[in-house]
């Protein structure tokens, strides 16, 4: 047994893109225990309701984080829109489910070249981002931002897709699906890519339910749930089957984002072929009373939307409930009894996405 | 002979922002955009970094550790801040946390504005983050001289 050790990891590490800090007690080259610390991007935007209108919190929500800001902006309008029973349009519906899944397409590729980027597989890196780069034009073409949308709005969507457009980006992503099937033989069948991921980071399913994990870090232990099941916007109308693995490790976590993607452009897809016609937007009057709870599926897992109407322009609560602050207590627990090395790996195989946990 | 015999390198912290400006630096470093072609390279260690790129505003638990890693960096050594918060708390300036823009707390030296700023007009204030950084050597070498 050797004497117990202090390491700080983070905030500012290579590893990751956004300040977290975990102190690691280590033993040997063992991590006995993993305490974080949180607060260095808190921005306490949930109680800048009281200062911007209900409308134009929809921007402010959106930027809760920068990778599913989209399904932010979103999962506030539902909830506002449920308050004030507003039933938004179908087309507004699908296109709202088509921006839904290139957001998660483009965080699962994120996710996977920053994992190969952990893992030293430089050249994995730059191809899961140069196949992001695709879904950022389609993403671009619809809506004009690139990585904030700014396209949700209470009653409806911004903007319209015209069906050219929708048909051009759906060739757009075929190409896109094409060449991330080579992509996911790599991760699936590479020797190196198997040797930093299998059999790290176990998470047993009764960890993970008990411990209140979200997401693929959810269904990479075996657990059969995804929050889209629930059928909001238009997946009621689209067959979703959760992509569950079995495994429980780093490998399993991965196989079900690269799965998730395929699935997402499938969805694109079938989405692009069969938006129905008609409006986009349905002006709203009055102003909210009551409350509501949204549930959504972000990349990361189940997200949920508090929001308190008192009937004037100004909510008076709004909270948000994110999948990476529920997926850290399961993180603490992978920590516990890896070597110092698989670190930086692990906190990746959550995809943390700090500003949203910390907001 | 310019200073910049060789390219600058960057050193990237997250004051307090959505992610989304962070997502667009790394942007710059993949395929598409690929800053590496010229040399710039993006680096975990302040110590080996000319210029440092911040996105999102400085609030009371980030602003010890931005100031940490400004001090590490060796002069001469420049600060890009990326995005509408860094430059001025953009659309977080009402929150209760926040300090005002990476001014408030390192002098900045060039700002890119944009919500999210795109990767072109990142690498542009790299570009004009090197003109500067030129300046400083030469005002360095020159207050050598005269002492």
């Amino acid at each position: 047994m050797g004497e117990r050790t202090v390491i700080p990891f983070g905030p500012q590490h290579p590893v990751l893109p956004e300040p977290i800090h975990i102190d690691l007690v280590v033993e040997d080259e063992h991590v006995v225990e993993a305490i974080p610390s949180f607060g260095f991007i808190h921005r306490g935007l949930e109680k800048l309701v009281e200062k911007k209108d209900f409308h134009e919190f929809t921007y402010v929500a959106e930027r809760v984080c920068g990778i599913c800001s989209y399904i932010h902006g979103m999962g506030y309008c539902q909830a506002v829109e449920t308050v004030m029973n507003i039933q938004i349009p179908p087309r507004a519906k699908w296109l709202r489910t088509f921006w839904c899944e290139l957001s998660r397409a483009h965080s699962h590729l994120l996710w996977a070249g920053l994992l190969a980027d952990a893992f030293g597989f430089e050249n994995l890196f730059m191809q899961c981002w140069r196949i992001r780069e695709t879904v950022l034009d389609v993403i671009e073409e619809t809506t004009g931002g690139r990585v904030i949308f700014g396209s949700a709005k209470i009653g409806g969507v911004r903007r319209d897709v015209d069906n050219d457009t929708l048909k051009r980006c759906a060739v757009k992503i075929a190409s896109a699906a094409a060449e991330f099937e080579e992509l996911k033989k790599v991760f699936r069948d590479d020797y190196s890519v198997k040797q930093r991921l299998c059999g790290i980071g176990m998470l047993s399913r009764d960890d993970a339910w008990t411990l209140g994990a979200v997401g693929p870090t959810l269904r990479g232990s075996g657990v059969r749930t995804d929050t889209r099941l629930e059928g909001y916007a238009a997946y009621n109308e689209l067959k979703i089957e959760p992509i569950v693995e079995t495994a429980c490790d780093s490998y399993a976590r991965c196989m079900v984002r690269m799965h998730e993607v395929t699935q997402s452009f499938d969805l694109i897809q079938e989405i692009a072929a069969r938006t129905p016609e008609g409006p986009v937007f349905e002006k709203p009057s009055g102003y909210p009373n009551g409350e509501y709870f949204a549930r959504l599926e972000q990349p990361r897992g189940e997200v949920i939307y508090y929001v308190k109407g008192n009937g004037t322009k100004n909510l008076s609560r709004f909270r948000v409930r994110t999948p990476t602050f529920a997926n850290i207590p399961p993180l603490l627990h992978m920590l516990q009894g890896c070597e110092l090395a698989d670190v930086g790996l692990i906190v990746l195989t959550i995809d943390p996405c700090i500003s949203c946990a910390e907001r | 002979m310019s200073f910049l015999k060789r390219s600058p390198w960057i050193v990237h912290y997250d004051g307090a922002s959505c992610n989304g400006c962070d997502i667009e630096v790394l942007a710059c470093l993949t395929p598409r955009y690929d800053v590496e072609r010229f040399g710039v390279v993006n680096t975990g260690n302040p110590k080996h970094a000319d210029i440092l790129l911040i996105t999102g505003y400085i609030n009371e638990q980030s602003q010890p550790v931005v100031k940490a890693i400004y001090e590490q960096m060796p002069e001469p050594r420049v600060v890009v801040a990326v995005g509408i918060c860094a430059t001025s708390g953009g659309i977080f300036r009402e929150c209760y946390n926040t300090k005002g823009g990476v001014d408030s707390t390192i002098p900045v030296d060039v700002y890119v504005p944009g919500c999210a700023a795109r990767p072109e007009s990142i690498i542009d204030g790299v570009v004009k983050a090197i003109a500067v950084l030129e300046e400083k050597h030469l005002a360095m070498k020159k207050a050598r001289a005269a002492s």
